[in-house]
Parts: C-alpha cells; structure tokens; sequence
C-alpha cells in the first residue's frame, strides 16, 4: 500500500471508531455528549469519501487518467444467495475493431481483504468484450468494473450489492 | 483425476462469435482463513489463466483470491480458422494446468 | 453466526409438538428456494463446479482396484444402464447387515465384498466422485421408497429422529423445515429438507458434500453432538428424509446455497 493510502486508511479507521462509538451513543439514553444527525452525517460522508483500499488499487492500475462514466455493463445479482459464489459479467460497449477495442477490464470491490477480484486482457480477437466468472464477496459492498481501452482511455461502471451470507465464514470442521 | 472442463463448440461458421466457458477444479484458499485453532491457512489460488488459439494468445487473466473456489470463466472469441485452443491455469505452489480443445471452422 | 441469536427466540415460541406431515402438493424442492442464477448453476453441467466431481467418478467407475483387481464396471458395466433408478431406491435395505445402508455404505459394500478393496473414507473425494457419479444416473426419476415390515422400524425410528426437540436450541428437524419453511434464516430462506440432489455442491462449502455432512451441520447448528459419519442414526434420518420426499425427481448433482 501507498504511504498515502496507508494514511487514508489510518484516517478511515478513525473515523470508523467515532461512528461507532456515535451510533452505541444515540442508542444509550443515558448517554452524554450524543452525536447530532448533522454530526453523524458529516461522519458518513467523510468515510464515504475514503473507501481507499479500493481506490488506490483503482489508481494502481489507471494511474492519474480520469475515469469516464459509461459503456461499461457490470452484471451482479443485487441479492446474494450466498457470498461465496456470486456470479458476475462484465460487458463493455465496443465494436472490438483492429483500432477501436477494449485492451483490459479489471473489476475491483469495496469490502474484501484485498480490493482487487480479476483483471483480463483482451484484443480485437475476442469478438465482444464479455467476460463472466463467480467471485466472493465478504460483504454487503460496491462492486466496480473498469474497461481500459485501446486509446489508452478508461471507462467504469459500480454496483452496490447486498449479501446476507458472507464469504469464507463456514468454520472448517 | 479431471481437473478441468472447457466447453467449446466444436464446429463454427468462419468470423463467427464463439463462447467458451472453462471451469477448473482448485480450493483457491484466499489466504485470509483461519483453521479452527486459529492457525492461518496460506493462500493457495490460482493466479492466471492463459488461452491461446492456435499459438496465439486470445485471453489472458489475472485471478485473485476474490476468484470462487473451482474458478469459472467464460469469454468470446471470433472463429477464424480450424485448430486447437489451448487453456492454461497456472497459481501458487508451482500449480500448472493446460487442457485443449478442437474446434473445426467452416 | 446470526443463528445463534435467532433460533434462541424462535425455540420460545415453538409448540411443544409438530407432528402434522406437509401434504404432498405442498413439498417443493431447494431448487425452488434459490436465486436464478444459482439454479441456473445447477441445469447447466458446464457451469456447475459438480461436474469435476463427476468427472472423476466416471474415471474411478471404470478403475481396477483391490486385491480382486476388478473396476465397478467389471460387474456393473455401462453405469448410465446397470446405475438407472438405484439412486431412488437409497437408502436399501441390506439382508446380510440386516439394516439400511445408504449409497455410500453399498459402494463402499461393494469394495470391500466384491473388489477386496479398503472403504473410502466418508467425505473423501472419491468416495463423494463414485456416488455423485452413481446418483446422476437416477437424474430426473422419481424418488422411490418402498418401506416394508423391515424396513418400517428404521424408517419410525428416522421420523422420531426428525421430530424430536434436540440440542441446547432445543429445537426439531420438523420446525424449520415443516413448520416454517419458507420464512428466513439470516437472511435465506428456509427449504423444506428434501434431499432431492444429494451428493450436491454446496456454495457454502465451495465443494460437493454427502446429505450426511448437510445432516451434521444442521445438527451443530443447533448445538446437538452431530453422530458420526457413517452413524445409523444418521441413515435412519435420510431414509425417513427420502421416504418423506417420495415422488420428488432427483436432481444430483444440485447446487445449493
């Protein structure tokens, strides 16, 4: 991890704390010093804006090239029977020439231990760019999917999903 | 023992869109479990996929532990002449898998 | 898990019995109480993880083993014929042991009778490979039990099995998955317990498993010593499970949640 993303993630974890510690306090009447809604919102938005594991793992791979919004297609049941097989697809809007292809999708999540889930490498000779596989997801989480293409621009496309039974957790017996 | 099941039609019309689905059989332990004496499992995963038809490479990709056990990936690919598809997994602890398949292309 | 703080709550409010069976134009099969994509793993045979298992056990069918040095296909030949319904008629009754065995027991039976070949252990690959195989060729029939005067007091003794209170949960089989099947248990909802697909790949186990690995879960999940694989007791409960979805087609291999 960048020392940049390290800091973010010190400052996310922070902010994780005095959320919490927020939220048990407006559940305690007897609490003092309770949080606003206001304060409690600010909060929110600021660990919002910190989802950095998955946004430094985004820069690794785009570097500083902005990201479009659009022609990717991220396909993610939004309820997951179980988080240990969610099926996924990714289709990105191309008409796969020799000149006009898309070079790479590489699709990362939000929850996970580790942010990155696959990265394929394509070429005018697929066809259409889509890819399908099953991955897991540990938590109820914003999935995205970027698609780098030939002119060296990049395009994504998120999705939130919820899973109820999270990934791995079963106790080996 | 099978280790792998690529399906592939096998006949195809020339310049034609094909779907090819590969599933392979491996544990993909993420490296983030823990026995229940609170030992670490190591990560064991399949780290990359490569499939090359007729000697040239059409797919490649790169797996992380996010990939479910028993890994399925589907992809397209145009028919442009008869052959050989060839598919291999490669991971941790020297894993190395390749698997083929024909496809006739009129 | 969130069950540990459900089935408490639930377990209060239960009645003391459940006997009333479900009638037989209510029973449905898991495959109905799963997302489409996940059933769509399942009819698919290139895209359900249960086909490796397959795979191996066509593999192991024809492979020579024990000091016999014979194959299942030595006595048993094409398994797509000679294999056909067997699957629907488990668990059996054996005359020599004088009690049902399950699929698993009569392969391993077979192994050691007829090949002279050591037992698989239960929950082995291969033993899991052999009757994925062997169930698979039952794929679409009717499950049949026929219980006879022999086979009637093992089949009581599975449906006490399944509704008795048991567990620090103190809850039964019945209160699930007769009574109420359907409502939701962190988050899915709750089958009806048929083993229509046995042996299935479990998502949650990202591997196939035996209907006695799925028996001891359920067991630990309400906190009662799970029997050991292989235990009578536990035939008793899949002979009484099977004979209650009787008529249900069998699906093996399945995929469940």
């Amino acid at each position: 991890m960048t020392p940049i993303a390290q800091a973010l993630e010190a400052r996310a974890a922070a902010l994780e704390a005095e959320l919490q510690r927020a939220m048990n306090a407006r559940q305690d009447p007897q609490a003092n010093g309770a949080y606003s809604s206001e304060q409690i919102k600010s909060l929110q938005t600021e660990l919002a804006r910190l989802t950095s594991m998955m946004q430094d793992a985004i820069r690794k791979v785009v570097g500083d090239a902005p990201i479009n919004r659009g022609k990717v297609k991220l396909d993610l049941p939004p309820l997951i029977d179980n988080g240990n097989v969610v099926p996924l697809s990714v289709s990105v809007d191309s008409p796969m020439t020799p000149t006009d292809y898309v070079k790479a999708i590489h699709v990362f999540n939000e929850k996970n231990p580790q942010p990155n889930i696959v990265s394929v490498q394509l070429g005018p000779r697929a066809g259409r760019a889509s890819i399908s596989t099953r991955i897991r997801l540990a938590d109820s989480q914003t999935v995205t999917a970027i698609a780098q293409l030939a002119d060296g621009s990049f395009w994504q496309t998120t999705q939130d999903v919820i899973v109820t039974i999270a990934a791995c957790a079963e106790e080996i017996s | 023992m099978a280790r792998a099941v690529v399906t592939v039609p096998p006949r195809a019309k020339r310049g034609e869109i094909i779907e090819i689905r590969t599933l392979v059989g491996h544990r993909m332990e993420t490296g983030f479990r823990h026995d229940s004496l609170g030992r670490p499992l190591a990560r064991d995963i399949v780290t990359q996929f490569v499939c090359t038809y007729n000697g040239t490479e059409i797919c490649r990709a790169e797996l992380f532990p996010a990939i479910s056990a028993n890994p399925l990936f589907t992809f397209t690919t145009i028919a442009v002449e008869s052959g050989t598809l060839e598919f291999k997994w490669t991971g941790d602890n020297n894993f190395a898998l390749n698997e083929t398949a024909s496809i006739t292309v009129e | 898990m969130i069950a540990r703080v459900v089935l408490p709550l639930v377990a209060a409010f239960l009645p003391m019995s459940s006997g009333a069976q479900m009638a037989p134009e209510d029973r449905r099969s898991g495959y109905e109480f799963m997302s489409a994509e996940t059933r769509a793993m399942q009819d698919d045979e290139a895209a359900n993880p249960a086909t490796l298992w397959l795979l191996d056990g066509e593999a192991l069918w024809i492979r020579k083993d024990g000091r016999a040095d014979v194959s299942c296909a030595h006595c048993h030949g094409d398994a797509a014929t000679t294999m056909k319904g067997v699957a629907a008629r488990y668990p059996s009754f054996d005359l020599k042991l004088e009690r049902p065995l399950d699929l698993e027991q009569r392969i391993n039976a077979c192994r050691t009778d007829a090949q002279k070949a050591a037992p698989l252990p239960f929950e082995s690959r291969e033993l899991l490979a052999l009757t994925t195989y062997v169930a698979r060729q039952s794929r679409g029939m009717p499950i049949q039990i026929n219980v006879d005067a022999r086979l009637q007091p093992f089949l009581d003794r599975g449906r006490n099995a399944f509704e008795q209170r048991q567990g620090q949960l103190n809850i039964s089989c019945a209160h699930c998955h007769e009574q109420y099947w359907g409502r939701k248990l962190a988050g899915n909802p709750i089958p009806q317990a048929h083993p229509t697909g046995y042996p299935l790949y479990r998502l949650e186990w990202q591997s196939v498993g035996s209907l006695q690995r799925r028996l001891r879960n359920c067991l630990a999940g309400v906190r009662a010593a799970p029997y050991p694989f292989g235990a009578p007791e536990l035939v008793e409960l899949e002979l009484y499970l099977m004979w209650r979805a009787r008529g249900m087609k069998i699906e093996t291999p399945a995929v469940r949640p």
